[in-house]
């Protein structure tokens, strides 16, 4: 156990800050307010930049153009980049979790076709997995791809499809085999958003935005060389996207507390509570210093985390527990806000008394989201129980 | 950066859980703990050979020289074994506490024995206002006598000498020195008997300031953290064991999921406090500015989470879980003795805020 960085870890992070330096844009804080659909080219530029300097995915191998950063790098890198306060990159589900399905399950002509242009964000990627009638029963998804040639032709609905009103492409998970047993006939297609018969619908959510879609599919024609992986292998292929989509998070999530909750003991020195700062209040003194314990724990777990599969060489089903970590402690952090604002936590951005131009009262509802989106916290709790300690299934 | 373990580190650990499997087993365990002070010199003169009684002490006084890293590592297998008797209140506790403030001449009298496996100590902190901050200490020497009362102190009986925290310094009384007197305070957890030490113009020793005493307990609260995420192992490895053997409605009680989450939700907690604790005692050994946080975030994640941990195995062993038989309410037992020890939750959060919110912060020195 040695948490100091090593020669190369330094090696990186400080090519990373001379790059930064030169390249990070000044004017984000004009932008970051606004809608994401405003600022969404401001974004895909900056990814593009980022990968100018081969920065966008420093995970991926080198010949795809990352870096083969290891974890340690990665985390290295998210660290560096939440010090800057630099933007979000525009295309997050295809470095996160499309483009390394693709690299360890495409053939070479998908990798050439498709991994550039994920990387300069000029093809958005969403991922089209839940439908109406299947979500935590992920594989009892009915999407129907007939066989017809050389293509296939794709009839169904996707929900929840974060990215839609925006996808150029989409990882789809569809039923290839109607007889066999549900994880048995499951296919992945690259499905181009453009293709006539595809209708993305917005849905609005309980925060009131559309971050995610329906997406109708009707007659929609795929060619075969758009599978990915085997046909009736998909199971396999959407699996390994998920634990990319458990793990990927952790890394700069805990980053994105320690803001928030830094800037709430902030404002526990100026919100009065009973005649006297709250920050004197032993009540909110230990509730802001349990959440930022348990940030720090989270952090301690991410790299443990890393270490192990490091060690192993893939991510294992304790991801689960780092989804769950953070998705609850998401939830108590923003309750504990609004329990250090009172009446002040409900107001929303455009209140002229909003604090923070609204982001807590956003915060609390959006949080909901967190232990439903990814896997529902019931669904990591069964697979902690039946991969990690070995019990019975219970469904 | 790397938060593995390093294999002399693995090495440790699991001839560690050797060990303690092998010489200090349940029946064994459950033997000691129905003897007055649960102490066996046998297992001890074992303990001295595996070199665990001078595991972080220097060489050049018969100890091994181990990081604080190794020492969590020992003291969770010493846990998850509910290792009953004198180790922590003598290696750790007064062990550390020596080798912080003690001058050469004190450590070569009092630290070398202990590496050698010769005597056997312990330390009275606590008043009768049973508070953890160094501030309530109110007892002092004159004239290199001590006159009061000490509580919660582990392992007394057994114990050569006492190191007793007062206001004014460090100081050691044998334990047969003239009006001290030890008596049996009767606590839940039967594997480290705890007493009530009275002293009346006792003769003592000053061996240093209590200014240096600080880091010694941040070690030995980290070590307690370290003892309980082995405890809430073990009882995870029977609750989940259980869950899986025993049947109701013709299924194992482990397919539902009232049960099954809590297993989840237990193995959750057992490996979060374990990240927390393996990150104190790094901390603690590069003497990294956070290391003060890094020891309250352990404990105090520890203290809730060996309590909860707990409560759960019991729950889920149903009758069973209710009986002497079960050895679930033994490390349940141990778990409220180490919670309150060292300052409990509520005790390590308040630390925690005086140093994040009084102060502005400290962050961590990696990364
Ligand atoms: C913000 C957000 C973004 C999302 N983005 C995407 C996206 O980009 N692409 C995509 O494909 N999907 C996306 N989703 C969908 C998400 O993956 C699903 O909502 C989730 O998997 C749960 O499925 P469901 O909504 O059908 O709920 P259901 O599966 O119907 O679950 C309802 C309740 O039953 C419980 N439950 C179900 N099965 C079990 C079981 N076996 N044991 C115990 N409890 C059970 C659940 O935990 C939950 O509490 C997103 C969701 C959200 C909230």
């Amino acid at each position: 156990m040695d948490l100091n960085l090593t020669k190369e870890e330094l090696a990186f992070r400080d090519e990373l800050r001379a790059w930064l330096a030169n390249n990070l844009p000044k004017d984000w804080n004009e932008w970051r307010e606004k809608p994401i659909e405003e600022s969404f080219p401001y974004l895909r530029a900056w990814q593009r930049r980022l990968q100018d300097g081969r920065w966008a995915a420093v995970s991926w191998p080198k010949e795809y153009g990352g870096r083969g950063a290891t974890l340690m790098e990665q985390a290295i890198f998210w660290e560096e980049m939440a010090r800057v306060e630099a933007p979000p990159m525009a295309n997050s589900l295809g470095l996160g979790l499309i483009g390394p399905t693709i690299i360890a399950y495409g053939t070479e002509a998908q990798k050439k076709r498709y991994i550039p242009k994920i990387l300069s964000a000029e093809e958005i990627w969403c991922q089209g997995f839940s439908e109406p009638n299947a979500g935590s029963d992920l594989a009892g998804l009915q999407m129907e791809a007939r066989l017809d040639g050389d293509h296939y032709v794709v009839n169904g609905q996707k929900v929840w499809t974060s990215y839609g009103w925006i996808g150029d492409w989409c990882e789809l998970v569809v039923r290839t085999d109607a007889v066999v047993a549900k994880h048995k006939g499951l296919s992945v297609l690259l499905v181009d958003m453009k293709s006539p018969g595809v209708e993305v619908r917005p849905l609005r959510q309980m925060t009131g935005e559309s971050e995610f879609n329906e997406i109708f599919f009707r007659d929609v024609r795929v060619p075969t060389e758009n599978v990915l992986g085997k046909v009736n292998d998909g199971w396999n292929v959407a699996v390994s996207t998920l634990m990319y989509e458990r793990g990927s998070y952790g890394a700069r999530l805990h980053l994105i507390f320690k803001r928030a909750i830094t800037r709430l003991i902030e404002l526990s020195r100026s919100v009065q509570r009973n005649g006297r700062p709250a920050a004197q209040d032993p009540l909110i003194r230990q509730k802001l210093a349990q959440c930022s314990a348990e940030i720090e724990i989270m952090r301690f777990n991410q790299m443990r985390a890393f270490s192990r599969i490091t060690a192993t060489g893939v991510p294992g089903p304790e991801g689960s527990i780092q989804k769950i970590f953070w998705s609850e402690l998401n939830q108590r952090l923003q309750q504990i806000a609004q329990e250090l604002l009172g009446p002040y936590g409900q107001l929303l951005g455009g209140d002229p008394r909003a604090v923070d131009k609204g982001i807590w009262s956003y915060g609390y509802l959006r949080t909901r989201g967190n232990t439903i989106e990814a896997g529902t916290s019931e669904v990591q709790r069964n697979i902690i129980g039946h991969f990690v300690l070995g019990l019975p299934r219970s469904y | 950066m790397e938060f593995g373990l390093t294999e002399s580190q693995e090495f440790l650990k699991d001839s560690a859980r050797k060990f303690f499997a092998g010489e200090c087993p349940s029946a064994e365990m459950r033997r000691l703990m129905e003897t007055d002070t649960a102490y066996d010199p046998t297992l001890w003169s074992k303990l001295t050979d595996q070199g665990y009684t001078g595991i972080i002490f220097p060489e050049t006084l018969g100890g091994v020289g181990l990081g604080k890293v190794e020492l969590m590592l020992l003291m969770e297998e010493a846990g998850r074994a509910l290792l009953p008797g004198p180790f922590f209140s003598t290696v750790v506790l007064a062990g550390t506490i020596l080798d912080a403030v003690a001058s050469l001449a004190h450590k070569n009298k009092y630290l070398a024995p202990i590496c050698r496996g010769e005597v056997r100590a312990t330390v009275a902190i606590v008043e009768s206002n049973a508070s953890w901050n160094p501030r309530d200490i109110h007892l002092s020497v004159a004239n290199g006598k001590l006159t009061g009362e000490k509580l919660f102190v582990s392992d007394a009986a057994v114990a050569d000498f006492i190191i007793v925290i007062a206001r004014n310094g460090v100081f050691v009384a044998d334990s047969k020195a003239r009006g001290l007197k030890i008596s049996p305070m009767r606590a839940m957890d039967l594997t480290r008997k705890l007493y009530a030490i009275e002293f009346n113009e006792t003769p003592t020793e000053e061996i240093g300031s209590t200014a240096n005493l600080a880091r010694a307990f941040d070690i030995a609260t980290a070590a307690l953290a370290a003892e309980l995420v082995g405890g809430m192992q073990r009882t995870l490895d029977i609750s989940v064991e259980y869950a899986k053997t025993r049947k109701q409605f013709g299924k194992p009680i482990g397919m539902f999921q009232a049960v099954q989450h809590q297993c989840a939700d237990m193995y959750l907690e057992t490996e979060s406090a374990r990240s927390a604790v393996y990150y104190a005692g790094w901390a603690l050994e590069e003497n990294s500015p956070d290391a003060a946080t890094a020891v309250s975030i352990a404990k105090m994640y520890a203290s809730d989470a060996g309590r909860t941990v707990g409560n759960r195995g019991i729950q889920i062993h149903g009758g069973m879980g209710f009986t002497w038989e079960n050895d679930i309410h033994l490390y349940y037992r141990r778990a409220k003795g180490s919670e309150t020890a060292f300052g409990d939750a509520t005790f390590h959060r308040e630390r925690i805020a005086s140093l994040v919110i009084d102060s502005g912060g400290v962050s961590a020195k990696s990364a």
